[in-house]
């Protein structure tokens, strides 16, 4: 039964800002790929982004943002991804985030964090192989 | 321009070419790709010649620069008399960060201000909002009072410089507050100089910061338009941006059509307060992007110029040649660098700032390299302005005007742009106008699908980005960035400095003013007065925005894959 369900992802934009094209690129990608795509649109916050996330049962999750408030958003959606015991939802980033900023990001759960620039074939390989399996 | 015989003569000795020297050659030397396509997706020659402009007129489509249809450009002179203005975006922090990098541009020789606001002024929150967490004075300045605009523009003379200010939803408050400091300073109102971005439209479907829903958004561009009109004759009310169309993943063509479109709905707008055309479109201004392909940039801003004099003079029956002008500032594409190899980018950004200059613009900013990365640091920033002073003092490029024209490739191209243009503006028309556009989606799909293809040929290959799909560096070592962050504690000193504002004010007046500005929205009336003695009273943006909100309802974004 499993293997007939389509991965579901959900692309969401925390922050203000509104450079919405990279997410709406990555969305798009991953819908050709097959894949079951939720965008939510600009300015969601932690709490609007993990209740998506519950709601829709999402196997995935793409955080966007360029503004330089990932730092004050990222920890308080991954707080509540924990709160909520989505704990096998997989999580990854893109958007404008300095490389020096990354291995605090992984360590409190995302799992990979994509700079512009990155080929959309490169996030499909990556979403597949690191999709976690479903209990 | 060129004699029928003549022209019978050169496809006579093509057809030639094309069946002795061109095969012969191609046998042994075939041509990089099947076809040569631009970013609008226009199908470019091998070789252009008279044949593709005979039909082309000199005075009616050329003409003398400073003279209609101004495809030559707005002066008689151009950059021989005055080089284009340099005008760096910049905006970071408190107010007072902001104030010292104004005071250095304008030590390093730039020639006009241009304020970034960062995100929670731009959404209309005070910097102590819940949305504002983490976004204070990160992407711009934290203006949330008139007491932070008196720091911003502290020891500037606003009679000396002119500003500019990327603020849309908010405009009418923000230039209240450049008012208002201009009134402290004592510099008489028809003195202030300067552009209020104020294009509330594209907002909808390309920069996407959109606080109120399309029409009551149309209505306060129209009333800084009016405003202005009847008492700033120095300043641009609205700068009309294809800049953010084209960052949004628009191609040059759907760039140049929208933008022109929305310029048409302010235009209108604007009329039906009872103006007159020539009594406010000689201060209409406009922005654009510098993308890559050089040539189809320029053939864009030059026909850009001449579709815009004929519309105002056709459609509008402008008489004031000023009205037909289209002055425009020039932003060099954000979009284009790469944060792979950055330095890179400062030879993109020459390529695309020398565009702009050979496309004629009134005004330029060039990004800085490390802009794919970080906001620009200091010496990042001085490369961007040196490149322009390169640009303008070294080669040449400024010595004559409109240099390129009589290119048969880039007169063809002008035309063809200008020719497309129509047909979408022509669309626009008969789908109701720019609002009906909006709501139905239609600019947001045409951009949405342009960027995704724009994506597909990189990743293909079909277009090379060097550094990112070509030519790239294993492990990217390279060069080592200095980032520029915004310290965190901006964000607790902005609060405090707006806790004491609202301490220290009159709260009475304040609640009286804000009163008056509801009554004032409900009533549909003109709100640049009732603004100007709100910030006056130092009613903050946040409250004034909230007042508005009430009155006119927040948009609720139409979400188009």
């Amino acid at each position: 039964m499993q293997s007939t369900r389509k991965i579901r992802v959900l692309i969401a934009k925390p922050g203000l800002d509104s450079h919405d094209r990279g997410a709406k690129v990555v969305a798009r990608a991953l819908r050709d790929a097959g894949m079951e795509v939720i965008y939510t649109g600009l300015r969601q916050t932690p709490e609007q982004i993990v209740e998506t996330a519950l709601q829709e049962d999402v196997d995935v999750i793409g955080l966007s943002i360029l503004s330089g408030a990932h730092k004050a958003l990222f920890p308080r959606i991954m707080e509540l991804i924990k709160e909520k015991g989505l704990t096998d939802v997989m999580v990854f980033a893109g958007g404008i985030i300095p490389e020096e900023d990354i291995p605090e990001l992984k360590k409190i759960g995302i799992k990979e964090v994509f700079g512009p620039g990155t080929p959309t074939d490169k996030i499909i390989k990556f979403v597949l192989e690191n999709l976690p399996k479903r209990t | 321009m060129f004699d029928k015989e003549r022209i019978k003569e050169i496809e006579k000795q093509r057809e030639r070419w094309e069946n002795t020297t061109l095969p012969k050659w191609i046998s042994h030397h075939p041509e990089r790709r099947k076809e040569f396509r631009n970013h609008s997706g226009m199908q470019i020659k091998r070789v252009y010649t008279p044949e593709d402009i005979q039909e082309m007129d000199y005075m009616r489509d050329l003409g003398f620069p400073g003279e209609y249809p101004f495809t030559r450009g707005l002066h008689a002179t151009m950059y021989r008399g005055r080089i284009w203005t340099m005008r760096m975006f910049a905006g970071y922090g408190t107010a007072e960060d902001t104030n010292k990098r104004f005071k250095y541009l304008l030590s390093e020789g730039e020639t006009g201000l241009s304020t970034a606001f960062d995100y929670p002024t731009i959404m209309g929150y005070d910097s102590d909002h819940p949305m504002a967490r983490g976004e204070v004075g990160v992407c711009g300045v934290a203006v949330s009072s008139l007491k932070d605009m008196e720091i911003l523009f502290d020891g500037i003379p606003l009679d000396k410089v002119t500003t500019s200010m990327t603020i849309n939803g908010p405009a009418s408050t923000l230039l209240a507050m450049y008012v208002a400091v201009g009134d402290k300073q004592g510099v008489p109102r028809e003195k202030l100089g300067g552009t209020t971005q104020n294009d509330n439209l594209k907002e909808f479907f390309a920069q996407k910061l959109c606080i109120f829903p399309p029409k009551p958004s149309l209505k306060l561009s129209t009333d800084v338009i009016e405003y202005c009109a009847r008492h700033l004759p120095k300043w641009n009310p609205i700068s009309i941006s294809g800049y953010h169309i084209r960052e949004a993943g628009a191609t040059a063509l759907q760039e140049l059509a929208f933008t022109l479109y929305d310029g048409i709905a302010y235009v209108e707008s604007t009329l039906e307060r009872g103006l007159k055309v020539d009594d406010f479109a000689p201060r209409l201004s406009f922005f654009f992007a510098s993308h890559n392909d050089f040539f189809e940039e320029i053939a864009k801003f030059r026909a850009a110029r001449r579709l815009w004099a004929k519309i105002m003079k056709e459609r509008f029956h402008a008489k004031n040649p000023r009205s037909m002008w289209m002055r425009m500032h020039v932003q060099t594409s954000g979009c284009t660098l790469t944060a792979q190899q950055p330095l890179n980018n400062i030879v993109r950004t020459t390529i695309q700032a020398l565009a702009a200059v050979l496309g004629g613009t009134q005004s330029l900013h060039t990004n800085s390299f490390d802009e794919a990365l970080c906001l620009p640091t200091e010496e990042a920033v001085r490369v961007a302005l040196r490149t322009q002073q390169i640009i303008a003092y070294e080669s040449g490029v400024a010595d004559t005007v409109d240099p390129l024209a009589g290119s048969y490739y880039i007169e063809a191209l002008t035309n063809e742009m200008e020719e497309k243009a129509m047909e979408y503006i022509q669309k626009i028309d008969d789908m109701g106008g720019a609002i009906a556009a909006i709501e139905k989606g239609f600019f947001q799909k045409e951009i949405a699908n342009s960027a995704y293809r724009y994506q597909r040929e990189i990743d293909e290959k079909k277009r090379i980005i060097v550094g990112v799909n070509e030519y790239t560096i294993k492990g990217e070592e390279e060069y080592p960035l200095k980032i520029l962050r915004v310290d965190p504690k901006v964000e607790e000193e902005q609060i405090a400095r707006l806790q004491k504002v609202k301490r220290e004010r009159d709260n009475r007046k304040v609640k009286e003013v804000l009163e008056k500005l509801h009554y004032a929205a409900e009533k549909d009336e003109n709100l640049m007065p009732t603004i100007i003695e709100a910030v006056k009273a130092y009613a903050t943006l946040g409250e004034i925005t909230e007042v508005l909100r009430k009155v006119y309802g927040e948009y609720k974004e139409l979400i188009v894959i």
